[in-house]
């Protein structure tokens, strides 16, 4: 189990994790959920002690992270930021992680062959893909086949087989009774993965519920809308009593993600209004649900209180 | 397919917990298992062992020649310090890098993470990584120092007579190697310290070489003074098979005065180390 309790961290006068407070439970796979910067990687190095809260505490089982002995026959983590010299083999990075904790070498075969690793373990890790470094990762996380598993993104950049493999080891993980933390942007993989969700933006927790419950909650679903005519139909939409955010750049010409109303309705104020639709999708609800929590909460994206009216000046 | 594979591990690992000794392994295998290390050690040790072979071939050949009665005289009256001098004042460089390198590369690829997740406690760590490199140079530096001596006392044999049983000599020959290993543990320190490997190699080096000559701008009344203290000027003594007039410090209180900076910039490194974010 992970408690966190009031959990507070500033860099720079601002602060990355702002009075979080959740528990972890063990038997299922939590999700930790929030946009890019929303402080999930700092709660994670938190709770491991790499960095040291401003106030707050972060337990497992009941302790701090550097009151265990040997943490890692307790904790496993896989962090997103880099962790493996790329000059030393995989098997000497798990051997030396290994004896830290009086484990034999022997267990180092083992995880080896777990995460199937076995016939590189070897070669230098700085010259393995993106793929086998995630699964050293995942190796180092089992070595002391721990209770806690906190993992930091560990999908990203992986191929369908790799994020299946992550996926299938972490609900099977659960299943035996561990607490597993999992901490992702994308919304649609937790869907598939969590049990549980911990939703946080800017470092404060905006949810906390099973998975089906976020999507139950969430009344609003959203729309998708693509038209030349974006700042129009937003004034209509807004009109109509739903909300209307704009896409990034990223995200391509005149793209609008509505909540409050439904995409028939959407049409029809189009329709009434002659403006010309390029695209009109009902999002997964999931998704929909993230977009609305996290709507205030966005730390590098363009919504606001008045998100319409915010991108006047920018449209003309 | 690799999702069969046991996660649980088929011998449930010993109940008693790792202890320091299990440290000093793990910190064993870090440092053989990257090439940097062993490449600085390689160089070091031909870097030594060349440089004295040829300093006093250089020395043997051209003894008498014109303008090298100082030398000469120098090699005479401390043939321990003028036999491993050269080496071990190049050689030292390569003992900064390395002793800087031992902890700044586990910054620089984020291995520190992984070292620090195993042990929270952050402290175990720097002494174990301290006490692996301590003894590890003090098998190396005490190699290189005594075949380094031997080689340069059988080349320089017909004009300087010198053997271990020579007053002073065994001491300086030895204290060549500690020296160098309590130069490595300085390193270490400032790595620590700084965090980046430039920085702390410049720092290193800056305290070992340009120190001393900075300290020999200052007014002779009390630049003399400071310069004595430096950890180099301080810690070299030890190598210089005996006193001269002008020495400040014996060639012991010499080490101490070097083992003593250490020690303080262990323990800043330490302090720091602890309260850090990672």
């Amino acid at each position: 189990m992970i408690e966190t309790r009031d959990l507070t961290k500033v860099y720079g006068g601002k602060a990355a994790v702002d009075h979080l407070t959740f528990t972890v439970e063990p038997g299922q796979v939590t999700g930790f959920l929030g946009p890019n910067g929303a402080g999930k990687s700092t709660t994670m190095r938190l709770i491991l002690g790499l960095d040291r809260p401003q106030s707050g505490t972060a337990l497992i089982n009941g302790q701090r992270y550097r009151d265990l002995r040997d943490p890692l026959r307790t904790v496993g983590a896989l962090l997103e930021a880099k962790t493996v010299h790329p000059g030393r083999s995989a098997r000497n990075h798990l051997l030396f992680l290994a004896q830290t904790q009086g484990l034999p070498a022997s267990r180092v075969e083992e995880v080896l062959a777990l995460v199937g690793l076995q016939d590189v373990a070897n070669k230098r890790a700085g010259n393995f893909s993106l793929g086998m470094s995630q699964r050293l990762g995942v190796a180092v996380a089992m070595l002391g086949n721990p209770e806690v598993l906190l993992l930091d993104e560990p999908v990203n950049g992986l191929d369908p087989e790799g994020v299946l493999w992550i996926r299938n080891l972490m609900k099977r993980l659960a299943a035996e009774g561990r607490t597993i933390l999992v901490s992702s942007h994308l919304m649609n993989e937790m869907a598939v993965t969590a049990d549980h969700l911990i939703v946080i933006g800017r470092g404060k927790l905006i949810t906390e519920a099973s998975t089906e419950d976020v999507i139950a909650r969430s009344t609003d679903k959203s729309v998708r809308v693509r038209t030349p005519d974006a700042d129009r139909l937003a004034e209509l939409i807004t009109a109509a009593g739903g909300k209307a955010v704009r896409g990034t750049p990223a995200d391509g010409p005149g793209l609008l993600t509505v909540t409050g109303l439904e995409s028939s309705r959407v049409g029809e104020l189009a329709a009434s209004a002659s403006i010309v639709l390029h695209e009109l999708t009902p999002l997964a609800s999931l998704e929909g649900a993230f977009m609305e929590l996290t709507s205030g909460s966005v730390e590098f994206g363009v919504a606001g209180q008045d998100p319409v009216n915010a991108q006047e000046g920018r449209a003309r | 397919m690799t999702t069969t594979s046991p996660v649980t591990p088929t011998h449930e690992p010993a109940g008693r917990h790792a202890g320091f000794p299990s440290l000093m392994r793990a910190e064993w295998t870090k440092i053989r298992s990257v090439r940097s290390t062993v490449w600085t050690l390689v160089i070091f040790v031909v870097l030594c062992i060349g440089l004295t072979a040829l300093i006093a071939w250089l020395t043997e050949s051209h003894w008498y020649g014109p303008q090298a009665a100082p030398r000469d005289a120098r090699a005479i009256a401390d043939p321990v310090g003028f036999i491993l001098g050269t080496g071990v004042g190049l050689g030292q460089l390569a003992i900064c890098v390395l002793g800087v390198l031992v902890i700044t590369s586990e910054y620089s690829t984020g291995v520190i993470r992984s070292s620090l997740l195993a042990v929270p406690r952050r402290i175990p760590v720097l002494a174990a990584k301290a006490a692996v490199f301590a003894v590890l140079l003090l098998v190396v530096t005490e190699i290189v120092a005594f075949c380094s001596f031997f080689l340069g006392s059988a080349i320089l044999h017909a004009h300087v007579q010198v053997s271990l049983s020579g007053p002073g000599v065994t001491r300086a020959v030895i204290g060549a190697g500690l020296y160098l290993i309590v130069l490595g543990l300085l390193s270490l320190a400032i790595g620590t310290m700084i965090r980046h490997t430039a920085g702390a190699i410049s720092a290193a080096i800056g305290i070992v070489f340009v120190l001393p000559i900075l300290s020999g701008l200052l007014p002779s009344s009390w630049g003399a003074h400071i310069n004595a203290y430096l950890p180099e000027q301080a810690g070299t003594l030890i190598t210089h098979t005996r006193e001269q007039s002008g020495d400040l410090l014996s060639p012991w209180q010499g080490f101490g005065v070097l083992c003593i900076w250490t020690v303080l910039a262990l323990a800043v490194a330490a302090y720091l180390l602890e309260r850090r974010d990672a």
